[in-house]
């Protein structure tokens, strides 16, 4: 009897524990937003948004960041959207049950998990020093695109395997080749999902800072790319130049760079949430 | 028989997918090859031995270990945050939250995932760190402390979702045993469920220790740059990736011994985690097998 | 026995039991009494409402979001969805053995301690002594005496669902609840299981699920036949097979057995 009302108890208790960590997580992420909003939206203004970089924070924008961002948004979309799609493609379509399939698989679950930093080096190595790119927009637009090929396969993978083997069986009857089963019924049925997993991934490459310094892009870029072969920065370099700095004119920089970077990044995350919860009604 | 159309689709498709292949052999490769330049100059007994890493003073040394000390402390203070965390949170939202809390929160936390890392680093420098020196007073203004637990937090829905994940495969009958005894929610999760579970919960763990150990910009911002060898919480280390940044943010000579030490740092990254990601995907691999 | 006396002289009584799962309703105005150290049947074709019935008794409905019900179930005389209930206790005194054999995944041992370690019984020789005897009741002994560290998992289909009753023994409850215990048995250790509630009926009150009507012919004293939700014909075991009351008793029964 004892034990029964002690365990009672402790269960109860573990209960508040358990609301109390979940709500933790949200409420410390809470806590940091209102803290970075409150030190940063008054700095963003149109100068800031259309100023170069300056040593005077007062008079520093993010005009090369945030045109570099969207350069690299747009030239990894470009290079990663097709080769993950059609990559996948291949691995839940056609390349099934060889050895070969198996390695492929089991290469890509590994290069999901290769530190980004890593992705980096390779890129020096390959796209700036021996294709000879330099710390251009293509090189990192190539790297970032090698980084984010394993999130997009994964997740087309997923989408595909969600079409019921009778929509295919059903076009194979018709008389359908391969290919066009997959163009004309499989694509479209998971072409939502396929959209929210390459939007999650585009959104991670638009955060990411460490390969993109590794291959050598620029804190300081005092003017606005003009063709991918240009040198440039992005908003996750600036705002971390700022940080470095010791001014505290620096820091309230940042925080207004990281306003309008989690803008856009969390718009993405929201546009991709919509787009799968959408689908899910239709589907129903 | 094939189409020439189907057959060179398949081909196309095909060659999209070997990118994965080259861009692994890639890696392997210039790892390999700057790495092994780097150890004709030094030897691999200097490289895991020596005490010091200051390859860019006039006064060099080559040892590693400060290196992975840092990034090893570091690691372990993110996972004391995150796995009690995380864990929790995976067995509240399985066993105890309304469907409607579990489905809600699950994508919330999702989100701490998805902010950019350097975000967290300005979290760690400009938020957690003035709040902890109030506390523990001779705190250093870098530390691995701060950015420790910073990254902890960042971890927790790699452990949370995937641990949850994890309980939710737990078969139901069992579940219905245990309560059919007079066991608690608290009794049956730890008891059985959290057993049960056990593999997929140790993978999840496994892969946000990679993550953890592979994380750049919250500990080149907040961690600092001083390589040294030491457990000490409270004074600033250097992480394996905050010391390739710093030699990237340099002008150190393409070429040069110090160049490559960027390449022989990586490959010890490389090499630790891939070793981790390795026996997470085995560790999966056989929970799998085990209900299916 | 306390304060709120008996106002039942039956072991459980079911009265009155209307149960939903969100609008529908798959329990309609069930009555039972069930007197103590019986076996009672409950059958029916799938879907009638027999399995959620019987886990109304430990309260194992509790766990669907969609369920609610009216009326009441008493046990020893009391109503045991009163708010004051601790579902944990009840649930030790009413035991259940579920359809498929789901032993833990720990040894032969462990699984039998299990039900006495949450209670906080943890002393060696006793949980030594409670372990031997659930065992011998369930008929397992000889088979499993000398390798009790053994993982459950490595049992037959027939010697699992016997751990899995001795797990239940082990708690001393006084009635137990049975899911189609042997639906998915072979006939050998189907009779084996069926040979065992004969013997544990001297001490506790058995409730089973069934689909088999031998079985429930050979074993059990009373029979409740169920059809959508009703509870159509409740009398003795021989009455219902032999002289059914009912029009839909008789062609269920004797449509299985043709």
């Amino acid at each position: 009897m004892n034990n029964l009302q002690r365990n009672k108890i402790k269960d109860k208790a573990f209960k508040y524990f358990g609301v109390t960590c979940t709500f933790f997580g949200i409420f410390i992420l809470g806590v940091f937003l209102f803290g970075i909003i409150n030190d940063g939206v008054s700095r963003i203004n149109w100068d800031f948004l259309t100023n170069l970089p300056s040593y005077r924070p007062k008079k520093a924008g993010i005009l090369t960041a945030w045109t570099g961002t969207l350069w690299i948004f747009g030239l990894t979309a470009i290079f990663a959207i097709p080769l993950g799609i059609a990559a996948a493609i291949y691995l839940e379509e056609y390349g099934k049950k060889s050895w070969f399939a198996n390695l492929l698989e089991i290469n890509i679950t590994n290069l999901a998990g290769v530190p980004s930093i890593i992705y980096g080096i390779l890129g020096l190595e390959i796209f700036v020093r021996l294709m000879g790119l330099g710390g251009s927009l293509l090189a990192g637009s190539f790297t970032l695109s090698l980084l984010i090929l394993p999130v997009i396969i994964v997740a087309t993978r997923e989408a595909l395997k969600a079409v019921p083997l009778t929509t295919r069986t059903a076009s194979y009857a018709l008389g359908a080749t391969k290919w066009q089963t997959i163009w004309n019924l499989v694509l479209p049925a998971s072409l939502s999902s396929i959209i929210t997993g390459v939007i999650l991934a585009l959104a991670r490459a638009v955060g990411e800072t460490a390969p993109l310094i590794v291959i050598g892009a620029l804190a300081y870029v005092p003017f606005v790319a003009k063709t991918p072969l240009d040198e440039f920065t992005v908003m996750p370099i600036q705002i971390f130049n700022w940080i470095s700095r010791p001014q505290h004119g620096f820091t309230i920089n940042a925080a207004a760079a990281i306003i309008i970077l989690l803008a856009f990044v969390f718009v993405m995350n929201g546009i991709a949430v919509y787009i799968r919860i959408k689908a899910k009604k239709k589907s129903h | 028989m094939k189409s020439i159309k189907e057959k060179v689709i398949e081909s196309i498709l095909f060659a999209c997918a070997l990118i994965t292949v080259l861009t692994t052999l890639g890696i392997i490769w210039v790892l390999l090859s700057e790495s092994y330049s780097f150890f004709s100059e030094v030897s691999l007994g200097e490289f895991l031995t020596d005490k010091e890493w200051t390859p860019l003073f006039s006064q060099k040394h080559f040892g590693i270990m400060p290196l992975v000390t840092g990034t090893l402390l570091t690691t372990f203070i993110a996972i004391c945050v995150a796995l009690p965390m995380g864990l929790t949170i995976a067995v509240y939202l399985n066993e105890y939250a309304p469907k409607g809390i579990r489905k809600t929160v699950k994508p919330i936390l999702e989100i701490l995932a998805a902010v950019p890392t350097v975000v967290y680093g300005f979290f760690a420098l400009v938020v957690v760190t003035p709040f902890l020196q109030s506390i523990i007073p001779g705190l250093s203004g870098f530390n691995a402390l701060s950015p420790g637990i910073v990254m902890g937090i960042m971890i927790i829905p790699f452990i949370s979702s995937l641990s949850e994940d994890a309980l939710a495969a737990v078969p139901k009958t069992l579940r219905e045993a245990s309560y059919g005894m007079g066991a608690t929610k608290l009794q049956t999760s730890f008891k059985v469920l959290i057993p049960a579970a056990s593999s997929g919960i140790i993978a999840s763990v496994i892969l946000a220790l990679a993550r953890a150990i592979g994380e750049t910009m919250i500990v080149a911002i907040a961690a600092g740059q001083q390589p040294r060898l030491t457990f000490d919480p409270t004074v600033p280390v250097e992480t394996i990736t905050t010391y390739i940044v710093q030699v990237s943010m340099g002008d150190v000579p393409h070429g040069s011994l110090e160049y490559k030490t960027i390449f022989a740092a990586g490959i010890t990254l490389f090499a630790l985690t891939f070793l981790l990601n390795n026996i997470s995907f085995w560790i999966n691999k056989r929970y799998q097998q085990k209900y299916e | 026995m306390s304060e709120s006396q008996s106002e039942s002289s039956f072991k459980i009584e079911a009265k009155n039991i209307d149960v939903f799962y969100g609008e529908k309703q798959v329990l309609k105005d069930v009555n039972m009494p069930i007197e103590g150290n019986t076996v009672t049947a409950l059958i029916g074709p799938s879907g009638c409402g027999k399995s959620t019935f019987l886990r109304l008794f430990n309260r194992m409905n509790d766990y669907i979001d969609v369920f609610h019900k009216k009326g009441e179930i008493l046990i020893d005389g009391k109503d045991i969805y009163r708010k004051k209930t601790n579902v944990e206790e009840l649930r030790k005194s009413v035991g259940m053995v579920f359809q498929k054999p789901n032993p833990f995944p720990k040894s032969i041992y462990d699984n039998i301690a299990y039900g006495l370690r949450i209670q906080g019984i943890n002393k060696k020789s006793l949980l030594d002594e409670i372990v031997e005897k659930s065992i011998r009741q369930a008929a397992l002994w000889d088979e499993v005496k000398d390798n009790l560290k053994k993982s459950a998992l490595a049992l037959s289909g027939g010697q699992q669902q016997r751990l899995c009753i001795a797990r239940t023994l082990a708690v001393e409850p006084s009635v137990i609840l049975m899911d189609e215990p042997a639906s998915a048995l072979d006939p050998i250790s189907t009779a084996k299981i069926e040979e065992l509630i004969q013997e544990l009926k001297e001490q506790y009150t058995i409730l089973i699920v069934t689909h088999n009507m031998q079985q429930a012919g050979r074993i059990s004293d009373k029979t409740g036949f169920f059809y959508m939700g009703d509870l159509v014909e409740f009398d003795e075991t021989q009455q219902i097979f032999t002289n059914p009351k009912n029009e839909r008793t008789e062609n269920y029964i004797s449509g299985r057995f043709g």
